[in-house]
C-alpha cells in the first residue's frame, strides 16, 4: 500500500527546486564566510543573498536576521537571550499554556532561574484572550511570547492585537511563526513583532537551519560564544548550503502563498467531507474557520491515539498527535489539555493531519477512506469487547 | 493457507536478545513482522529516567536493523488491576505469588493479544522458550527444547484457543544458539544481559520494594514448639524453605523457614535442610487451566513442577467437584509453597496447571505453611 504523508506540520519533503539550489553550493562553495580570501567571499555572497530574502519575506532589514540551527534554537535564543539581557529592567515573562515545547520548556527553565512566568490560559476556541494579557502585563514584564499559529490545532492567535497592546509596555513581543510562515502575510512592523521564529524544514527547505528575526532595538545576549558570526549573536561557522536551500524554500513559499492556501483549504474540506460520507464519528477540534489551511486536528471519540496511529501507519497513513507516545507512555497533549482541561477525552484521542506538497486531491481522498476503515474496525473491536464483558 | 508475506505477525519486543531474535527469525521466514513494545510499569525515577525508555530504544534499533515497523503500547492500568493487585493480595495473605504467570494470562496473552489482533495480525509471537504443535486438530504446548530455559511453567494458564494464535519461534532452540544468531547478525542486543527477577522490581532490593506498598509488621521467629529464636521483619519477606536472612546463629544445622502464623504474626523456623516439617505429600490447587480439557480424565498420573526450573515429580491428579484438583505426590516433596504454580506434564506436553492453595501431609492440611 502506497503510504500517504499527512504530517507536514512535523516536517516537509524538500522541494525539487530547493535541492537544485543547494547542489551547486554543496559542490562548489566550501569557503568560510569569515575568511579574507576569494573562497570565503564566495560563501559570504551566498549567505548575504539568503539573508536578504529572509528579511524581505517579513519586511525586516538584513541586520535583523539571525540564522540558527532551526526553530527550537531560535525560540531558545529569543527567550533566554532577552530574559538574561534585560534582567535589570524586570523579572516577569508572559507566555501561554499551549506554546511549542521549545518555548514552554525554556520558560520553565527561566522560572527555575528566578524569573516569574505567567502562562496565559487558552479558551475553547483555541486562542488566548487579550483581556488576560492586558491583566498580566506589568511594568516588570520584559517579554511576551505567543505563538502565531498553534502547531497542533492550527488555530491562529490574535497576533496583531497582542503586538498593539504590548507596544504600550517596555516588554518585547516574540512570536514563534514556524507554522504560520509561508501561509500568512507577515509584516513585523505592522504587527508590532520584536522577535519572530521561522524554520526551514517546515516549508520544504532543508533541516538544520532556521532564523530568528530580532528587531534592531532589542537587547539580546548570545547563547554561545566563540566567534563574530551573526553579529556575535550566534557564533559558529554558517550553514551555507542550508541557507541557499532555505532561501529557495522561502522564495517558493512567497511566490506560491495564495495557491497553497487555496489548495490546502480544498484538501481540508475534501478530507472532512470524505470522512463524513464514510459515516464515522469524529469532531474537529477548534473552529475550522479560525485555523490555518494546512492543519486539521480531529478527535475520534472512544479511540486512543496509540491504537489510531499504529493502525494508521500499518495502513499507510502518516499522521501524528500532540500526545507523545514513546516507550509506551502516553502523555496527553498539553495543547488540548490547555484548551479542554485535564483528563478530557480529546487530549488522548485526537490526531493532527497536516497538508502540504506531498498531497493531491486523490491521495487526500484515499487517505480519508483508509482512516474511516481503521476507525470503523477499531469501533467494531471495542463493541465486541464490551459485549463480551456484559 | 496464506503466504508468509501476507501473514502478519506481531512480535512482543522487550528490547532483550530473545525477542530480538524472534523478530529476526520471522523476518527471515518472510512474514509481515510488526514489533511492539509493551509498557506495563512506570518506574520513572526522580530524574525522569525510566528503564522502559532505554529498552524501547533497543527495540527501535533492532527493528531498524531488521527494517520492520515498531510501535509501543501501554498496559500500565491493566497490569496494575490484574497483576499487581493480585501480587499484593497474595503477599498480604502470607503466600508467595507468581506475577509472571498472571502477566502471561492477563496481559501478554490477553490484552496484548487483543491489541495485536486489532492491528490485523494473524499471529502473536513472543520470545518464550516453549513450543506449539498441532496434532489431529488439537493445539498443544510443549516444553522448550532447551531444558534449562523451558518457560512452559509460566505459560500454564494459556488455553488452546489462545495458543492457536501464538508463535514461539525460539522454542526449538537452545539459548546459546539464540545468542549466536544475534551475534552472527550483528543485532545490537546480542550481548545484552538477560533480565532477572520480577519485571517491575528489576534490580532493586525486593524487601525495599515491597515495603513501599505493604506495611511490614515485625514479629517473632519461633520453632513449632514455641521456642523464640529471634525477630522477623514482616512475614511477607519470607518464603517456605528459605535459609538466607534469618540471622539465627548457634550450634547445629542451619535454620529454615517452615511456615507462618498470620494471625499471631509468627514466623516458624526449624533446623536442617531436610527437616521433616518442610515435607508434604499432596496439595490442592485452584484456578485450574487445562490446555486441552477434552483429554483430561477424572484421575490420572503425570508429572508436575511445583516451582520454576525444578525437576518433574511423579504425581496422581484427581479432579474435585468444586473445580479444584487434588495432587498426590509419588514421593514426599520439600517446600511446596502456596501461591506458586503447579504445572502438569505428559512427557513434553504441558497439560496445564493451577495455583497451589493447600499443602497436605498424612491426609492433614498443613495450616502453618501460610
Amino acid at each position: 500500500m502506497e503510504p500517504i504523508y499527512m504530517d507536514h506540520a512535523a516536517t516537509t519533503p524538500m522541494a525539487e527546486e530547493v535541492v537544485q539550489a543547494m547542489l551547486p553550493v554543496l559542490n562548489e562553495v566550501f569557503g568560510n564566510p569569515s575568511s579574507v580570501h576569494s573562497f570565503g567571499r564566495k560563501a559570504r555572497q551566498v549567505l548575504d543573498v539568503a539573508r536578504h530574502v529572509m528579511a524581505e519575506s517579513i519586511h525586516a532589514n538584513e541586520k535583523e536576521i539571525i540564522f540558527t540551527s532551526g526553530g527550537t534554537e531560535a525560540d531558545n535564543l529569543a527567550l533566554l537571550g532577552t530574559a538574561l539581557a534585560n534582567r535589570d529592567k524586570g523579572n516577569h515573562i508572559i507566555t501561554t499554556a499551549q506554546e511549542h515545547h521549545a518555548a514552554l520548556y525554556t520558560a520553565e527553565a527561566l522560572e527555575k532561574q528566578g524569573f516569574r512566568v505567567t502562562y496565559l490560559p487558552v479558551y475553547e476556541n483555541g486562542t488566548i484572550a487579550i483581556e488576560d494579557l492586558k491583566e498580566a502585563l506589568t511594568d516588570d514584564t520584559i517579554l511576551v511570547s505567543v505563538m502565531y499559529v498553534n502547531n497542533e490545532t492550527g488555530i491562529i492567535q490574535p497576533i496583531k492585537e497582542i503586538g498593539k497592546l504590548v507596544k504600550g509596555y517596555q516588554a518585547y513581543f516574540h512570536t514563534d511563526a514556524v507554522q504560520a510562515f509561508g501561509l500568512m502575510d507577515i509584516d513585523v512592523n505592522e504587527l508590532g513583532i520584536d522577535m519572530l521564529t521561522v524554520s526551514s524544514h517546515k516549508i520544504n527547505g532543508p533541516k538544520g537551519i532556521g532564523f530568528l528575526y530580532v528587531n534592531e532595538n532589542v537587547k539580546i545576549n548570545p547563547l554561545q560564544y566563540g566567534g563574530e558570526q551573526e553579529r556575535k549573536r550566534r557564533p559558529g561557522t554558517e550553514n551555507i548550503a542550508g541557507a541557499a536551500g532555505f532561501q529557495k524554500a522561502v522564495q517558493l513559499a512567497m511566490a506560491n502563498k495564495e495557491t497553497r492556501i487555496n489548495q490546502y483549504q480544498t484538501y481540508k474540506e475534501l478530507f472532512v467531507n470524505e470522512l463524513r460520507q464514510n459515516d464515522i464519528t469524529f469532531e474537529v477540534n477548534g473552529d475550522m474557520d479560525a485555523t490555518i489551511s494546512s492543519i486539521i486536528n480531529i478527535s475520534f471519540p472512544g479511540a486512543n491515539v496509540e491504537a489510531l496511529l499504529t493502525n494508521f501507519d500499518l495502513d499507510g497513513i502518516a499522521a501524528s498527535s500532540g500526545s507523545a507516545c514513546t516507550a509506551g507512555s502516553v502523555e496527553p497533549s498539553h495543547v488540548l489539555t490547555a484548551i479542554y482541561g485535564e483528563g478530557h477525552p480529546c487530549t488522548t484521542n485526537s490526531i493532527r493531519f497536516s497538508f502540504g506538497i506531498s498531497n493531491t486531491e486523490e491521495n487526500v481522498k484515499e487517505a480519508a477512506g483508509r482512516i474511516a476503515r481503521v476507525v470503523k474496525r477499531l469501533n467494531r473491536i471495542k463493541e465486541s469487547e464490551n459485549n463480551e464483558k456484559q | 493457507m496464506k503466504n508468509n508475506k501476507d501473514t502478519r505477525v506481531v512480535v512482543g519486543m522487550s528490547g532483550g536478545v530473545d525477542s530480538s531474535v524472534t523478530a529476526l527469525l520471522l523476518k527471515e521466514q518472510g512474514y509481515d513482522v510488526v514489533g511492539i513494545f509493551m509498557k506495563n510499569w512506570d518506574d520513572t525515577d526522580e530524574f525522569g529516567v525510566c528503564t522502559a525508555t532505554e529498552d524501547f530504544d533497543d527495540v527501535v534499533r533492532v527493528c531498524n536493523q531488521l527494517d520492520i515497523p515498531y510501535y509501543s503500547v501501554n498496559f500500565e492500568k491493566q497490569y496494575w488491576d490484574k497483576v499487581f493487585t493480585y501480587f499484593l493480595d497474595e503477599y498480604k495473605a502470607g503466600r508467595t505469588p507468581n506475577p509472571d504467570v498472571m502477566c502471561n494470562k492477563e496481559i501478554k496473552f490477553k490484552a496484548f493479544l487483543d491489541h495485536a489482533m486489532s492491528l490485523g495480525a494473524d499471529y502473536l509471537a513472543t520470545g518464550h522458550y516453549a513450543q506449539v504443535r498441532e496434532v489431529d486438530g488439537r493445539v498443544e504446548m510443549l516444553r522448550g527444547a532447551d531444558d534449562n530455559k523451558d518457560q512452559t511453567y509460566f505459560l500454564n494458564q494459556l488455553s488452546s484457543d489462545v495458543l492457536k494464535q501464538v508463535m514461539f519461534p525460539l522454542g526449538h532452540l537452545p539459548k546459546s544458539e539464540v545468542r549466536k544468531i544475534a551475534k552472527d547478525h550483528g543485532l545490537v542486543t546480542a550481548d545484552k544481559k538477560d533480565s532477572t527477577g520480577i519485571c517491575f522490581i528489576g534490580e532493586r532490593n525486593f524487601k525495599e520494594f515491597l515495603s513501599e506498598y505493604l506495611p511490614a509488621q515485625p514479629g517473632t521467629m519461633q520453632t513449632m514448639d514455641g521456642l523464640v529464636k529471634g525477630k522477623h521483619d514482616g512475614l511477607m519477606y519470607y518464603t517456605l524453605g528459605q535459609r538466607q536472612g534469618l540471622g539465627i546463629g548457634g550450634a547445629g544445622d542451619p535454620w529454615f523457614v517452615i511456615g507462618k502464623n498470620l494471625k499471631e504474626n509468627i514466623l516458624y523456623v526449624e533446623q536442617g535442610y531436610s527437616n521433616d516439617k518442610l515435607y508434604s505429600d499432596a496439595l490442592i490447587a485452584t484456578d485450574i487451566n487445562w490446555i486441552n480439557e477434552d483429554i483430561i480424565t477424572e484421575t490420572f498420573t503425570c508429572t508436575a513442577k511445583f516451582r520454576y526450573r525444578q525437576k518433574d515429580s511423579n504425581v496422581t491428579v484427581q479432579l474435585q467437584d468444586d473445580g479444584k484438583v487434588f495432587v498426590e505426590f509419588a514421593e514426599s516433596e520439600r517446600a511446596v509453597t502456596p501461591g506458586q504454580a503447579v504445572v502438569f506434564y505428559d512427557g513434553d506436553v504441558c497439560l496445564g496447571g493451577g495455583t497451589i492453595d493447600e499443602i497436605i501431609k498424612n491426609n492433614q492440611i498443613l495450616d502453618y505453611v501460610g
